[in-house]
């Protein structure tokens, strides 16, 4: 599986990473030689082998209903790079 | 003949799958701890799990699971012992992890039925596809700032239940019975409160149009239409709409569109040219959750009696019409009143029209029902009882009732400081009769000439000379016997 | 007095007891030896007035009577692990000026047991690196030479860590393994390093890359050392949902030195084409370490062994590319502005992410994208769960698992990076234990031709960390390890 200029581009955009139109093709590159490498995978018959869950043998453990956090609304927003009156702010979006 | 648009090319039938996003009723949110109440300051309500901080882990709320369980259990839906959360990745600003933690090829809960009650009493079934449990989103304000969005991630994370229904929905009357029908049965469990106002409910709806009987067609999805009457007008629209498409030669682009209440008509996202890849893939930070069928049974014998086996009930318990039964449970608090009332052996009909007629009627205006009844199930007894044993007339309970709703006050206190007993003593009545009879003693002439019809204006002026306290039946008895001399 | 930076950490836990030296001394000492190799860039944030203040706490208990199992003991920090109102940046752009306001369960730990923190250590970006060579903060430079003179990496991801505990600035380090990101740079320098197994340690509060495979462990020059630092690390955390609950035993108490009927399994499929002469050597010694110690030698088989590296390199991307999307400018670390939200996040994660990490997030993107789910994804699980069970059947048969660690010495900054692909394949003995979830300890056990050290790696049955300590024990005792790296040649 080789990865053109545009899939990678595509792929960059689901990742929200921009890449300079310039760069798409070396990049493109590196990646096509680490999926070049992961091909040998097909070699292996998995035929009825269940994908691997966790490599931890249980049920997910259940914890109490009970109100246990929040009510710390500046350890919140402490690290923003912008906030104003206890909401983080961002560019406007359109819908 | 079902819901048809009439074409100039010919007949559309409608094919509708409601999406329904109902906030589990827990304490603390999904994966975290923090409180899920509505309405709560910016940011107040969150944890750093919530927040996507580096290093947060989520752990499951044991009620959450409990609710989707009993919700399932509650729509006659297989419950898959064995479920696998997934993580839904996209980017947006309400969406702190870049991702939501759902379930995609594993639900909790698996397909089920409704039945949902038709305007003309009938009923019809609707299936469903699925139930499963996923984290809500965080809001965004657009409108607060010039160029700025600000967001609250106050309901990051809280416990939804999406319930997709099979495209078994044919008509805008038989998605509104749809959206009523499971609102009641969450509501009975405890699970949701189906608030659609404060968005503790909410529905997409999918729609596409057929030639009846044809294969279905390209469908769309309908967001944000938030009460049930804008649900019945946005399928009413899009329908049209996507008819003139077709009939015009044209065909339906599969998109999302969004409900414009202003507007009243569906338009297309502007963000429809990215398509959403999601990427689901099972949540490492979570195990397959794994349910005991034990345990699960013992949530099904614990789950109240459902609406329409309390209906089916009631009709037959109670010799209640199908009307006057579905009325009583439509929500679990009106059938519980109902049967507290019937309890204290009052009759079962006469309470049924009470509680219909006076008591929903009255509160129903105000947008109340029984919860914020200012009479209670004993009260309203009370009042029943000194009708059945003839202290007071139909007419002058109705005046009790107004004045119980006013005051709160007991019915026997309200007769009693009123002086509205009604009176059976037979000689008062005589005395009464006397009276009306010398005042009106040219139509009692009339009347022994042949007129009898004169006999309902002497009941009318007995009747008010006393104030509206005689018993209307000893009145009539009386009456006649004297009237005929 | 001994050269306080030079005592092991059981040593130094045991001087402090006897009160041969005070907590604010040993402290000291180290804050010195930091301040003096800054030049290895071991260090993102030095944290000397906190440590001062610890110290002086630990000497406050330890002067009663009380003291923790790790009371006084001055540790560097992977800055993986958050430390609340500490620095926390996991060597990456994007997380300038994250304080957090939450301190991970793992130092959590560490502190209640009376750890001192000198401060947060080097790592490759986001833990993904095999050479400590993606750092936003600059390389770190080994403490050991090679006859060329060139810089030498002390591998990755946890070389900071590693340089730290070589070069004695401190007594042990926490790392986190996730393909071999504490095994493989233990090798490179000569120390050793533990990966309990999946679950025996929490993850929360640590920054994550890979979910299914990351692990905190300790860093440490001595067997013993490893032991008494997991013993503070490890235990049930009810905030990690993978979290195992499961008591901690006395991982010291392991070292009985005792490893008589013991079965040790050889792997047929370690020995790899082209594995240079030396690495086959220090196997070999160790496989005779370990018979004269009375052990059973087996020959095993785990046949899916090759098929570990790819394997790893679909399922580590992918996770990270999902973990990795709440770095995106809104709420901590880096913003860079934009017209929209969406070029926000694009020129955000452009900026702050290095070549390697962003690598990575677009190979994790692709690999779970539609179509190339069950390819790619899916295939790889399933392959994992082959490899699993290679290593069930095995542990049938054997008790522990006996590999080199790494497939070289530790190499020049410089060599090795042209390629993205060599650069994992440092990785290949170190990976299949991580994919199966088992620990793995690495054990320094001599010098390469090129002067450099060479390790060894056990690999043990799930949460028996006893055994698999208890044989490292041995094998380090058979070593006899002494080398020091040559930047502290001439201090002792």
């Amino acid at each position: 599986m080789s990865l053109d200029k545009a899939t990678v581009a595509r792929i960059a955009h689901l990742a929200r990473i921009k890449v300079p139109e310039g760069e798409l093709d070396h990049l493109a590159g590196e990646l096509n030689t680490i999926l070049h490498f992961v091909e040998q995978l097909n070699e292996v018959d998995t035929q009825g082998v269940p994908p691997m869950t966790s490599v931890v043998a249980m049920g997910l453990r259940r914890r109490e209903d009970a109100v246990t956090d929040g009510g710390q609304v500046e350890a919140v927003v402490a690290n923003a790079p912008n906030h104003v009156a206890g909401f983080f702010a961002v560019p406007k979006v359109v819908e | 003949m079902g819901y048809i648009i009439k074409g100039e090319t010919g007949d559309w039938e409608l094919v509708i799958g409601l999406e329904v996003h109902a906030q589990v009723i827990s304490k603390a949110k999904l994966f975290s701890g923090a409180a899920t109440e509505f309405g709560a300051e910016p940011n107040t309500q969150v944890s750093f799990i919530d927040a996507g901080f580096p290093g947060m882990l989520p752990v499951i709320n044991s009620v959450a699971v409990e609710q989707a369980v009993k919700t399932g259990l509650g729509l006659n839906a297989q419950i898959n012992l064995t479920s696998v959360f997934d993580r839904k990745n996209y980017f947006y600003a309400d969406l702190p992890q870049g991702y939501q933690i759902s379930q995609y090829q594993q639900p909790i809960v698996g397909a089920g039925t409704i039945e949902i009650d038709l305007p003309d009493g009938s009923t019809k079934s609707i299936g469903i596809t699925r139930l499963h449990l996923e984290q809500d989103a965080g809001k965004s304000l657009h409108d607060q700032h010039p160029s700025l969005s600000y967001i609250d991630l106050n309901r990051a994370g809280v416990a939804l239940m999406e319930i997709v229904s099979e495209p078994d929905i044919r008509s805008p009357e038989e998605a509104a019975a749809y959206i009523r029908k499971l609102r009641t049965i969450l509501r009975y469990i405890g699970s949701c409160d189906g608030n659609m106002d404060e968005g503790s409910m909410r529905c997409d709806v999918n729609l596409s149009v057929r030639r009846p009987g044809a294969p279905y067609g390209t469908r769309c999805e309908i967001k944000n239409v938030n009460s049930i009457r804008f649900v019945m007008q946005a399928i009413e629209y899009e329908a049209q709409r996507q008819v003139e498409i077709l009939e015009a030669g044209g065909t339906i682009d599969q998109e999302t569109r969004l409900w414009d209440t202003g507007k009243g008509i569906t338009r297309s996202m502007r963000s429809k040219e990215e398509a959403h890849d999601y990427r689901y893939f099972p949540d490492p930070d979570l195990l397959p959750l794994v349910l005991d069928a034990a345990w699960v049974e013992g949530l099904k014998a614990g789950l109240p009696e459902l609406p329409d086996a309390k209906k089916r009930r009631f009709m037959e318990q109670y010799k209640l019409p199908a009307y006057d039964a579905g009325v009583l449970v439509a929500e679990k608090a009106r059938g519980d009143f109902y049967e507290a009332v019937v309890a204290g052996r009052r009759d079962p009909k006469l309470s049924a029209n009470w509680m219909i007629t006076e008591l929903l009627g009255a509160l129903n205006k105000t947008g109340k029902d029984v919860e914020d009844s200012p009479i209670s199930a004993d009260a309203l007894g009370g009042l029943l009882d000194l009708m059945a044993d003839n202290t007071i007339n139909g007419r002058i309970a109705k005046d009790v009732f107004a004045e119980m709703l006013a005051t709160g006050k007991p019915a026997a206190q309200i007769v009693d400081e009123k002086g509205l007993r009604q009176v059976t003593d037979t000689g008062a009545i005589e005395r009464t009769i006397d009276e009306v009879m010398a005042a009106n003693a040219d139509k009692v002439a009339e009347y022994r000439s042949g007129k009898d019809k004169l006999f309902g204006f002497f009941v009318g002026q007995v009747i008010k000379a006393s104030g509206g306290k005689a018993n209307p039946a000893a009145v009539n008895e009386l009456l006649r016997a004297k009237l005929q001399g | 007095m001994t050269n306080l930076t030079h005592l092991t950490l059981a040593a130094a836990r045991d001087g402090l007891r006897a009160k041969a030296f005070t907590a604010v001394e040993l402290t000291e000492a180290h804050i010195r030896a930091v301040e003096a190799n800054r030049a290895l860039n071991a260090f993102i944030t030095e944290t000397p007035d906190r440590a001062l203040d610890m110290a002086r706490q630990s000497d406050a208990r330890l002067a009663k009577g009380e003291g923790g199992p790790m009371e006084g003991l001055p540790l560097a920090i992977k800055d993986l692990f958050c430390t609340k109102g500490v620095l926390t940046t996991a060597a990456s752009h994007i997380l300038d000026g994250f304080h957090p306001q939450y301190e991970s369960s793992v130092t959590a730990n560490l502190w209640r047991d009376g750890a001192v923190m000198l401060g947060k250590v080097n790592l490759d970006e986001f833990a993904m690196g095999s050479a400590n060579i993606t750092s936003y903060y600059g390389p770190v430079k080994s403490p050991w030479r090679r006859a060329d003179g060139k810089d030498l990496v002390p591998g990755g991801s946890s070389g900071g860590s590693a340089a730290a505990v070589a070069a004695r600035m401190a007594l042990a380090a926490t790392g986190t393994d996730t393909g071999g990101s504490i095994r493989q740079p233990a090798s490179f320098v000569g120390i050793v390093g533990l990966k309990p197994t999946y679950g025996r340690c929490s993850r929360w509060g640590t920054v994550a890359f890979a979910s299914s495979l990351d692990q905190a462990g300790p860093m440490t020059r001595t067997v013993r050392d490893a032991a008494i630092m997991l013993r503070s690390m490890a235990g049930f955390d009810p905030k990690d949902s993978t979290s195992v609950d499961t008591p901690v035993p006395d991982y010291e108490a392991a070292l009985t030195g005792d490893i008589r009927g013991l079965k040790v399994g050889i792997p047929r499929e370690y020995r790899v084409d082209g594995m240079p002469a030396e690495i086959e050597r220090v196997w070999q010694q160790g496989i005779d370490w370990l018979r004269q110690a009375g052990a059973e030698i087996v020959d095993i088989s785990l046949p899916h062994t090759k098929y570990a590296l790819p394997t790893y390199y679909i399922v580590a991307p992918a996770e990270c590319s999902s973990n990795l999307a709440r770095y995106d400018g809104v709420r901590f670390g880096l913003r860079v502005e934009g017209k929209s939200l969406n070029e926000m996040y694009e020129n955000t994660r452009a900026e702050g992410f290095g070549a390697e990490v962003r690598r990575r997030i677009l190979i994790g993107t692709y690999v779970l994208s539609a179509g190339y789910y069950d390819a790619y994804y899916k295939k790889a699980q399933q392959i994992r769960s082959l490899i699993a069970r290679d290593f069930a059947e095995a542990h049938k048969q054997v008790d522990i698992i006996l590999t080199p660690t790494a497939p070289s010495t530790a190499f020049a900054v410089g060599e090795n990076d042209d390629d993205p692909v060599k650069m994992y394949l440092n990785d290949v003995f170190t990976v299949p234990a991580s994919l199966a979830g088992l620990p793995g300890i690495s054990v320094p056990a001599g010098l390469g031709e090129d002067g450099l050290p060479l390790g060894l790696q056990l690999i043990g049955r799930p949460f028996d960390e006893e055994t698999m300590i208890r044989v490292a024990g041995v094998m380090e005792a058979a070593a006899g390890f002494t080398a020091l790296p040559h930047l502290l040649r001439g201090e002792v």
